[in-house]
């Protein structure tokens, strides 16, 4: 045991804490297209897992045809897009329901992502190419910089989507989409701009994770639904407790990014901690049933049927 | 104004549910009628006014709103046209949007949604102003989320909805049926007075035949799908409880002991 804390250095952890953070932001964009389908459209959408990648191997693939990497971010976005629209279309146009839509789409993306990139890995060599957003130490704060001013501007266009006459009818569909219907909302066409949005912000965050790592990978995606819910779901939990009643769409938007820098710092904590990083996936998956549970189960404990029967029974006890 | 011809409308067809709701349905509607619809379990009130704001497609028929044609336009597409309350208060406004969310997009309905702001602020005036005639207090509560309000206050908040840009037809589905007495009578109330002031053309199912005869200016009975009773003007006005039972067993040929039967 003594050995064990002996050898945890305090030192390696704050220099693992800034690359923790640049991926916090990155995948905060990520996060925000969740948001989008999660909350805003109350559509659970699993292509995000495949399109993420779709994004970092479009983004790897024209740098290394000599595009300039902001343009690839661009091309990436609008490879997402596609794919939320294919998406949306199994779902409005041929009814196979939400989930399974997103795991048509998931699936057949592995197939294309390895199309795209001819393999299962490809990596760009970073000292030939001037990267913006890069995990060279040196330059981790400037990338931490571009990557939040990325954050913050999706941020506010985000913001200004959902406030403007199309975003309100975006809620309103995910809110109640018979009352939607009713106010001559065209419901399946909102589900898949809201799923093409999302789709190009994930594919986005795909392709800037992509350039900071210096490769893409086909298996990139994996999980990575879980990773933008535990986001999302961790953003919601500290603008609660942080901002309370005071919470407007901004404060909601950017604690979602803030929840995947305090995702990542976990992270890089945990495996500084040596925690093996094969479990990771199983740790994600187990804070966000946790997270998600939480609401349920206060819920339950103020109100359930064995807290009555406990109840009932001591008044008895005491009568 | 509104024309039904030869509406038919079978659910679960070739299974052993099959329920045949309307079948070869007629129906006219002169510009300003205000129809309360009566009639059991059944008997198609709901699945007439489902067909007509297009919630499917009917299996054969043709409707006309204000003159064109809308037989085969999807809900949306009519929505400009027909303004709807539900039975539910659940089901008209979007809960976890605020009062003057929920207004505005009622006011857009049926043009094009752009990239404008969501709510101008000559709107909020405006709203202010019409939100004050429902007397619920609700104007100084327009940020409120909808999803906070009671039952009583969505009905009316979705009747103001529903008729903020005059529709050429106002649906109102049992609006009342899940309100207490009071809230009931205060919905119903503030229903006709905007019907009388803008002149909507209206279609209202009630449970409750003293409101059927009480409201509107004609009245049709319902039953196994097709209209059984229609009465406008003065004989409707000199209609009882009793003159539409006996109607009832006259045509249905079931003999009903009480309204309960009939309208429960």
């Amino acid at each position: 045991m003594a050995s064990y804390f002996a050898s945890l250095r305090v030192g390696a952890l704050l220099n693992a804490c800034p690359g923790g953070i640049a991926q916090g932001l990155i995948w905060g964009v990520m996060a925000l297209g969740v948001y989008l389908t999660f909350r805003m459209l109350d559509f659970a959408d699993l292509s995000v897992d495949g399109s993420f990648a779709t994004g970092g191997a479009v983004s790897i693939m024209l740098i290394l045809a000599g595009w300039n990497p902001w343009a690839t971010l661009l091309a990436s976005f609008a490879a997402g897009v596609l794919a939320g629209i294919v998406t949306g279309l199994l779902h409005t146009k041929l009814g196979i329901p939400a989930i399974l839509a997103g795991i048509l789409t998931q699936i057949s993306l592995y197939s294309i992502n390895l199309n795209i990139m001819g393999k299962a890995n490809q990596a760009i060599n970073v000292n030939s190419v001037t990267l913006d957003i890069t995990s060279n130490m040196r330059v981790i704060g400037r990338t931490i910089a571009i990557c939040a001013v990325i954050c913050a501007v999706i941020v506010a266009v985000v913001y200004w989507y959902l406030g403007t006459e199309h975003g309100s009818a975006l809620r309103a569909t995910g809110n109640n989409p018979n009352m939607s219907r009713a106010q001559g909302i065209n419901t399946n066409a909102m589900k898949v701009i809201g799923l093409a949005i999302s789709n190009g912000l994930v594919a986005m965050s795909g392709g800037m994770l992509s350039q900071f790592q210096g490769f893409a990978d086909v298996n990139m995606g994996r999980g990575a639904i879980v990773v933008g819910l535990a986001a999302v779901i961790i953003g919601e939990v500290l603008c609660e407790a942080i901002i309370g009643k005071r919470q407007n769409f901004v404060w909601r938007l950017s604690f979602v990014v803030l929840g995947g820098i305090v995702y990542y710092l976990v992270y890089v904590f945990v495996l500084w901690l040596k925690f093996p990083a094969n479990d990771m996936k199983l740790l994600t998956a187990v804070v966000v049933a946790i997270f998600l549970a939480v609401p349920y189960l206060r819920a339950q404990s103020k109100n359930s049927f064995l807290r009555l029967k406990k109840m009932n029974r001591e008044a008895e006890k005491n009568a | 104004m509104l024309e039904l011809k030869n509406i038919s409308k079978t659910f679960n067809k070739g299974t052993i549910n099959q329920k045949t709701a309307l079948n070869h349905l007629n129906l006219h509607l002169n510009p300003g009628d205000f129809v309360t619809v009566i009639g059991g379990n059944g008997a198609g009130k709901s699945t007439m006014l489902n067909a007509i704001a297009g919630v499917w497609p009917v299996d054969e028929g043709k409707i006309t709103l204000a003159g064109s044609d809308i037989t085969a336009l999807q809900e949306h597409e009519r929505a400009l046209l027909i303004g709807r309350v539900f039975q539910d208060p659940m089901m008209g406004t979007a809960p976890d949007m605020q009062i003057i969310e929920n207004l505005a997009m009622a006011a857009r309905r049926g043009q094009k949604r752009g990239l404008r702001w969501g709510v101008t602020k000559a709107e909020k005036e405006e709203y202010h102003e019409k939100l004050k005639i429902l007397g619920l207090g609700l104007e100084d509560r327009m940020t409120t989320k909808v999803g906070l309000l009671s039952g009583g206050q969505r009905q009316a908040l979705t009747l103001l909805m529903a008729t903020l840009r005059s529709p050429k037809l106002l649906l109102l589905d049992e609006h009342t049926a899940a309100l207490d007495p009071a809230t009931a009578k205060k919905v119903l109330d503030l229903s006709d007075e905007i019907v009388s002031r803008d002149q909507l053309t209206t279609l209202m199912i009630t449970h409750n035949m003293g409101d059927a005869i009480a409201h509107g200016n004609r009245l049709i009975m319902m039953n196994n799908g097709q209209i059984i009773f229609d009465v406008c003007g003065e004989e409707k006005k000199k209609l009882t409880k009793k003159d539409l039972m006996d109607k009832f067993a006259e045509i249905s040929g079931v003999q009903v002991e009480n309204d309960a039967m009939l309208l429960s």
